[in-house]
C-alpha cells in the first residue's frame, strides 16, 4: 500500500506539469497574440546595445534583441550617414539573440558619435558615444595601468588603514564603541552607496535581464551566503570571533571594491570618464576608510595579530579592485556590474548585523546604540565617507 | 560609407521610372487598362487615366521597408505627361482603408481641386478628375487629404509634365523626384531619395550619352525639412524654374527647391565617366541622396 500511495503523489506532482506543457504547447499553435495584433500590425522591435569599442578606423558594436519578436537590422547610419557594416552573426536576430556590428568609420578622437541601427521597418536604435577613445586591447601596457589604478584606489588605501591597528588595540572601551559604531557609518554609506551604482547599472540591462530583480535577489543570495559561512566558522572555531568578522568585512569590502573596479576600468575604457588625478585621490582616501573598518573587530579583542595576517585582510579587501579594472576595462558589460555590486552590497548588510551584535554584546541593542560614542561614530564614519565620496562625485 | 545590400527591382525599378511616362513602362495590352488616348476634334487629344490608391510597403534602402500609401503601387505615382491644351481625365479610385484624393498643380476648376472640405475620396469609392492641361511647364499632383503632411510623406504624390505645344528640343529626359520618408514617424526624416531607393543610382548610374541634350523635371516632394538641393559635379546646366518658359532663367551647378517646387534642367555631357550628383546639404546626401551618371561616348557599348 505504501508503494501505491508514493506513486499517486508522483501522478499529482507530475500532473500539473503536462497540463501545462499542454497548455503552452495550445497557446503556441493557437497564437492568441496574433489575433489580437492582426495582420498589419508591426512586430515589436527592442534592440539594446552591449558593448561599443572603438577601434582605430572603425567602431564595433554588441547589439542584442530582448523584445518579444525577431528583428531584422537592415542599415546602418553613423552621424546621420548611411554607412556600411559587416556583422559576424548575420542581420536576423530572434529573441535574446545577439550580434556584432563593425562599421568601418573613420571616427575622431576626444569628440561625440552617434551609431544608429535601423531594422527593416526603418525603427533607430541609437547609441551614443559621448567622447571617442580607442578601447583598450589586452596589452601589457592596459594591464598595467590597470593594474596600477587598482593598486593606487584599492590595496595601497585599505592596507594603510589596516596601520592604525596597534593605534585601536589601546582604546578604551567607550573609544571601542565608537569606533565600532563608525565602521558601521562606514559600511552603511557603502551599502547605500552600492546599492544605488547596482540599481542604476541595472536600468542599463535590457529589460528581459530584469535587473532590478536580479540586483536584489544577487544582493539577498550574497546575505544569506556569508550569514552560512560565518555560522559555519564559527562552529569549527577556526579562529576568534574578531578574526572571523575582520575577515568577513574584508570579503563584503573586496567585493564591493571589484564593483567599484568594474566601475572605473570600463570608464576609463569606454572614455565616459576621464580618470583625472583628483578622482584617484578622492577614492584613495575614501577607500582608506575601509582598512579601519577591517580591523576595528580585531582591535576591540585586545589580542596580538600577526602583521602576515593584517596584510591577508589587507589584500582580500583591496586586490579585487584591480581584478574589476581589468574585467570592466577588457570585458565590462552591465550585467557584471549589477551582480558583483550586488554581491558587494549583500556582504557589506551581512557585515554590519555583525558588528551591531558586537556593539550590542553587553546590553540590549537598543541602548546600546543610544550612547553617545556610539551614536557619534556612527555620524563620524557616514560623514568620513560622505566627505570622501565628494572628491569620487 | 553608403547603403549595404541591394534593393530588388521587381516591384519598382528606379531606373525604368527615370524614362516612363502614361505608363509607357507597362506593356502595350496592359497599359491600355490605365491610359488611353483619344484624338478630339478639335486636334487636342483626349488623355485618359486609371489611378488608384492603395497601402503597399515598399523596400526604401536595402532591407528597410516603409508602410506606404501609394499610387498605383509606387512611390514616386505614375508620371502624367501631356501637351499643352489637352484633355485630362483622371480616374481615381480609392483602394486604400484611408480616405485620399488627388489634387493637381495647374489651372482648374475648385470642383476639381480634390484639396476643399468634402472632396475626399472615400475607401473604395471613385471620382474622375477631368481638365485641361494647362500651363505647360513641370507641375505635380499629390493627395491632399488632412493630416496633409502624413499623406504627403506616406507616399501620394507624383510628377504631371505638360509640354509646350510643338514641344521641347529632343533630349534624353529624365524624371527625378527628391523625397525622404520618415521611418519613426517623429516627423523627421530617416532617410533621403531621388525616386525613393537610397543610394539606387550609386549603385546603378544613370548611363547618358556625351555630347547628347539631358533634360532633367526635377520635381521636390519631400515632406519636413524646409528645402532639397540638386548639385551636380564637373558640369553646369540651364535652369527652367517650373517649366514654365521656353528660355532658361540661370546656370548653375546647384539649385535649391522649396517642397512642391520644380525646374527643369538641361545640359550636356562633355566628357565620358562618372558625374556625381546629390543634394547639397551633405547630410541628405548621406542619408541616401546621392547619385551617379555614367556618360559614355555615341555609338560606344558603355
Amino acid at each position: 500500500m505504501p508503494v501505491e500511495l508514493s506513486r499517486g503523489r508522483w501522478l499529482f506532482a507530475l500532473l500539473p506539469l503536462v497540463l501545462l506543457a499542454a497548455l503552452l504547447a495550445v497557446i503556441v499553435w493557437s497564437g492568441p497574440a496574433d489575433a489580437v495584433r492582426g495582420d498589419g500590425y508591426p512586430p515589436i522591435e527592442r534592440l539594446t546595445f552591449q558593448r561599443v569599442t572603438l577601434e582605430p578606423g572603425a567602431i564595433v558594436a554588441t547589439v542584442l534583441n530582448d523584445g518579444p519578436d525577431a528583428v531584422s537590422i537592415a542599415q546602418v547610419q553613423v552621424d546621420d550617414a548611411f554607412w556600411t557594416f559587416a556583422t559576424d552573426k548575420g542581420q536576423e536576430l530572434g529573441h535574446l539573440g545577439r550580434t556584432t556590428l563593425r562599421v568601418p568609420y573613420p571616427w575622431v578622437e576626444g569628440e561625440t558619435h552617434v551609431l544608429r541601427v535601423l531594422t527593416s521597418t526603418g525603427t533607430p536604435f541609437d547609441h551614443e558615444i559621448a567622447v571617442a577613445v580607442e578601447t583598450p586591447t589586452i596589452s601589457m601596457r592596459f594591464l598595467g595601468v590597470f593594474t596600477l589604478i587598482g593598486l593606487y584606489v584599492g590595496v595601497l588605501p585599505v592596507a594603510i588603514g589596516l596601520l592604525w591597528f596597534p593605534f585601536l588595540a589601546k582604546l578604551s572601551a567607550r573609544g571601542m564603541d565608537f569606533l565600532l559604531a563608525l565602521t558601521i557609518g562606514l559600511l552603511a554609506f557603502l551599502l547605500v552607496d552600492g546599492a544605488m551604482e547596482g540599481l542604476e547599472a541595472s536600468s542599463l540591462l535590457p529589460e528581459s535581464f530584469q535587473g532590478g530583480v536580479l540586483f536584489v535577489l544577487a544582493a539577498a543570495g550574497a546575505y544569506l551566503l556569508l550569514e552560512w559561512v560565518s555560522a559555519l566558522l564559527k562552529a569549527r572555531r577556526t579562529g576568534s570571533g574578531g578574526w572571523v568578522l575582520a575577515v568577513m568585512i574584508a570579503v563584503g569590502i573586496g567585493l564591493h571594491n571589484f564593483g567599484e573596479g568594474l566601475a572605473i576600468g570600463s570608464a576609463f575604457a569606454l572614455g565616459e570618464a576621464t580618470l583625472g588625478t583628483l578622482l584617484i585621490i578622492g577614492f584613495t582616501l575614501h577607500n582608506t576608510t575601509e582598512g579601519l573598518a577591517i580591523v576595528a573587530p580585531l582591535a576591540r579583542e585586545r589580542q596580538r595579530v600577526p602583521v602576515r595576517d593584517l596584510i591577508t585582510l589587507g589584500l582580500i579587501g583591496g586586490v579585487p579592485t584591480i581584478g574589476g579594472a581589468w574585467l570592466g576595462g577588457f570585458v565590462y558589460s552591465p550585467i557584471w556590474a549589477v551582480l558583483f555590486l550586488a554581491v558587494g552590497v549583500g556582504a557589506i548588510a551581512q557585515v554590519i548585523g555583525q558588528i551591531a551584535r558586537q556593539v550590542g554584546r553587553e546590553k540590549s541593542e537598543a541602548r546600546a546604540f543610544v550612547s553617545t560614542p556610539v551614536m557619534a561614530g556612527l555620524v563620524a564614519g557616514f560623514a568620513v565617507m560622505y566627505v570622501t565620496g565628494m572628491l569620487v562625485g | 560609407m553608403g547603403t549595404v545590400g541591394r534593393v530588388p527591382f521587381d516591384a519598382f525599378n528606379p531606373t525604368t521610372y527615370l524614362r516612363s511616362w502614361n505608363f509607357s513602362d507597362l506593356p502595350t495590352e496592359q497599359r491600355s487598362k490605365y491610359y488611353r488616348e483619344t484624338p478630339l476634334p478639335d486636334g487636342r487629344l483626349l488623355r485618359e487615366y486609371e489611378i488608384y490608391a492603395v497601402d503597399r510597403e515598399i523596400e526604401i534602402a536595402p532591407g528597410m521597408f516603409f508602410p506606404a500609401w501609394t499610387y498605383n503601387g509606387q512611390v514616386p505615382g505614375p508620371t502624367i505627361r501631356a501637351t499643352e491644351g489637352d484633355r485630362i481625365k483622371v480616374t481615381f479610385r480609392n483602394a486604400g482603408v484611408h480616405p485620399h484624393t488627388m489634387h493637381f498643380h495647374g489651372w482648374h476648376p475648385p470642383a476639381m481641386d480634390g484639396a476643399l472640405h468634402g472632396q475626399e475620396v472615400q475607401p473604395g469609392a471613385t471620382f474622375v478628375y477631368e481638365f485641361d492641361a494647362d500651363p505647360f511647364g513641370l507641375h505635380l499632383y499629390h493627395c491632399h487629404t488632412v493630416p496633409l503632411k502624413r499623406h504627403i510623406h506616406k507616399g501620394l504624390y507624383g510628377t504631371f509634365l505638360i509640354d509646350p505645344r510643338g514641344g521641347r528640343p529632343p533630349a534624353d529626359e529624365l524624371v527625378m523626384v527628391m523625397n525622404g520618408f520618415d521611418t519613426n514617424f517623429d516627423s523627421e526624416n530617416e532617410m533621403y531619395a531621388v525616386n525613393t531607393v537610397a543610394n539606387a543610382y550609386m549603385q546603378d548610374p544613370i548611363r547618358v550619352t556625351v555630347g547628347q541634350l539631358v533634360r532633367i523635371y526635377l520635381v521636390n516632394l519631400t515632406e519636413f525639412d524646409l528645402i532639397n538641393s540638386f548639385h551636380l559635379h564637373g558640369m553646369f546646366f540651364d535652369v527652367y524654374r517650373t517649366g514654365t518658359s521656353i528660355t532658361p532663367g540661370e546656370r548653375t551647378d546647384t539649385i535649391m527647391l522649396c517642397q512642391g517646387e520644380r525646374a527643369v534642367l538641361e545640359t550636356t555631357f562633355r566628357y565620358p565617366g562618372d558625374f556625381m550628383f546629390h543634394a547639397h546639404q551633405s547630410e541628405f546626401a548621406e542619408l541616401g541622396w546621392m547619385g551617379l551618371f555614367r556618360a559614355v561616348e555615341a555609338g560606344s557599348a558603355g
